[in-house]
């Protein structure tokens, strides 16, 4: 049995839970696998610290939590003092770093994507969260890139579907890049 | 999307989405309540569908009138449910009171978050359960249905329904809060009309309907509003016209029948599921999203050489009492972990009538427990 956990950690309004959302549906209903997807928040509609939780396992899951997250992707300062300090050596980290500055005591460093920015440069920030997607789709093995396209072109708006399409692109290739760039690196 | 717009098909959603979604499979067309979380996503997909299936929603005042609005729509001869959290399933514990007595189908959700009072409102917990079997005065028996997984909650919505119909009696959906804002792969198949239970209606002449006469199975054939069939009905104590009766021997018909009604078809009622029961000297007895974690704990527990087993209830009330007395004949130890103080765990304990250990593993709410809390416990009742 394998069992993968990623916490997804910000604000309100970033796309925390959408993220979550897009990503349990791409391992359980296009992935053939299992998944589930908590979320905790606080009362505010926007602003508020919030987090999302999805495990993907090929059985039945028991636990939806996520104890050792495999992924985690970090999208504010205080998620960070929250959750981005003694990690395992194998957590893979993505950050925002327009929005978080990393403790470089930590390891493992993490792997970062300005998704904002270029969410913004593109003209509409609300796709930042759809770029992350793209990005993770590249850099780790959670879930097929396909499916994880698929089920963004499934959730998001009807009429936005080729400017997601766009963005998922976009975080995709910066991912690889990046790959490429620190595989390059340990060689 | 079927041509009549109820929903088919393999979605990713959560359990209050998928609740809403049985609901409208099991043709409930008609939803009162008034938001609260955890509860509000119910009430909120209800809004949106509605409409949709020719159904009415009604966002109401309170919690009060949302349970008299499903009671009223209820004998209009709509199949109706309200939804909300402890808060407002304490004030709907009047009327509900007066759905048991007049008899009357509706479904209840209560996706239960940490209380007492307003508590821990984004929280689960599972701290009504006995508020969902003696919440309202008088002496009454109660269907309540406890669901561990958005597909569950999906298939028990249904159930509930088919319940309430049959026995004519508000049937309770006892969730959580992280069943109910947990996103899960659901299957929502085509339901035919023959999976659907509906009220029996009366067959006789209008002016032979006595509104509270009821044959053997103890259900009366139920008239609705409107079709010419004359009938009154009373929160009061009533004869089987439906008039009201001041008497003992009226009072002592009338609840034993609607005690009865539920006691005695208890064996048609009652749902659980078992995993490594059969040579188990340990029994883990665990509902709602606990179950889920019980069912990690007896597996490791099994892993460790320790026989243990799992009873998941699906039906809390009627309690499976029978199963129960059954199992500590053979076994050594129940062990029940809830998101409450021990509610469930004092029907366990009585009865296992001291002929097995039972332990409380008890977890205040707010979040759930954790798989090694419960495996210490099977550790520690087994030595």
């Amino acid at each position: 049995m394998s069992i993968k956990g990623i916490r997804i950690a910000g604000f309100g309004g970033q796309g925390v839970i959408l993220s979550g959302q897009i990503l349990g549906q791409a391992a359980s209903i296009y992935g053939g696998g299992f998944a589930t997807l908590t979320q905790s928040y606080g009362p505010e509609a926007r602003g508020g610290s919030c987090m999302s939780e999805v495990v993907i396992s090929d059985e039945p899951i028991d636990y939806p939590y996520v104890q050792n997250p495999n992924v985690l992707i970090i999208l504010s300062q205080e998620a960070y003092s929250k959750h981005g300090h003694n990690l395992p050596a194998e957590t893979l980290v993505i950050i925002d770093p327009d929005l978080v500055k990393p403790d470089p005591s930590q390891n493992p460093s993490p792997f970062s994507i300005p998704a904002t920015r270029m969410a913004r440069d593109m003209g509409r920030v609300v796709v930042a969260n759809i770029i992350m997607l793209g990005f993770l789709a590249a850099v780790s093995e959670v879930v097929s890139p396909e499916s994880l396209k698929k089920s963004v072109l499934t959730s998001v708006p009807k009429g936005t579907e080729e400017f997601n399409a766009k963005a998922f692109e976009l975080g995709y290739n910066y991912g690889l890049e990046h790959r490429r760039r620190s595989e390059g690196a340990n060689d | 999307m079927s041509e009549d717009g109820v929903l088919c098909g393999t979605f990713f959603m959560n359990g209050d989405v998928a609740c809403a979604e049985g609901a409208i499979s099991a043709g409930c067309r008609f939803f009162a309540g008034y938001p609260i979380t955890p509860a509000t996503e119910v009430a909120e997909r209800m809004s949106e569908r509605l409409p949709h299936v020719g159904g009415i929603y009604i966002q109401m005042e309170d919690e009060i009138a949302s349970m008299s609005a499903i009671l009223g729509a209820s004998w209009a001869g709509m199949k109706a449910m309200t939804a909300t959290s402890g808060p407002g399933f304490s004030l709907m514990m009047e009327n509900l009171g007066l759905g048991v007595m007049l008899e009357t189908p509706c479904v209840v959700v209560n996706i239960q978050r940490a209380g007492p009072s307003t508590g821990l409102p984004t929280l689960p917990a599972h701290a009504d359960m006995m508020q969902a079997r003696w919440g309202s005065h008088g002496s009454y028996e109660i269907i309540a249905l406890v669901p561990s997984s958005p597909q569950e909650i999906f298939d028990l919505t249904i159930t509930a329904f088919n319940l309430s119909e049959i026995y004519r009696v508000p049937v309770l959906v006892m969730a959580d809060e992280v069943v109910g804002h947990m996103s899960e792969k659901v299957v929502i198949p085509s339901i035919s009309p023959d999976e659907l239970s509906n009220r029996r209606r009366p067959t006789v002449a209008p002016e032979q309907y006595l509104p509270y006469k009821a044959d053997g199975d103890l259900v009366p054939p139920m008239a609705i509003a409107g079709e010419g069939y004359r009938f009154h009905v009373t929160g009061l104590t009533h004869d089987e016209k439906g008039y009201p009766v001041m008497t003992a021997e009226a009072q002592d018909k009338l609840v034993r029948r609607l005690v009865d009604k539920i006691r005695l078809n208890r064996r048609d009622i009652i749902r659980y599921d078992e995993v490594d029961v059969e040579d188990a000297e340990v029994v883990v007895c665990a509902y709602g999203i606990t179950a889920r974690i019980a069912r990690l704990a007896v597996q490791q527990a099994r892993d460790s050489g320790i026989r243990a087993g799992l009873l998941r209830l699906i039906t809390v009330w009627p309690f499976a009492e029978e199963r129960i007395m059954e199992l500590a004949q053979r076994v050594k130890a129940f062990v029940v972990p809830e998101l409450n103080y021990g509610q469930i765990v004092l029907e366990v304990e009585r009865c296992a009538a001291g002929r097995a250990t039972t332990l409380l593993v008890p977890h205040m709410g707010g979040s759930v427990h954790l798989p090694e809390t419960i495996l210490k416990a099977i550790k520690e009742v087994v030595q």
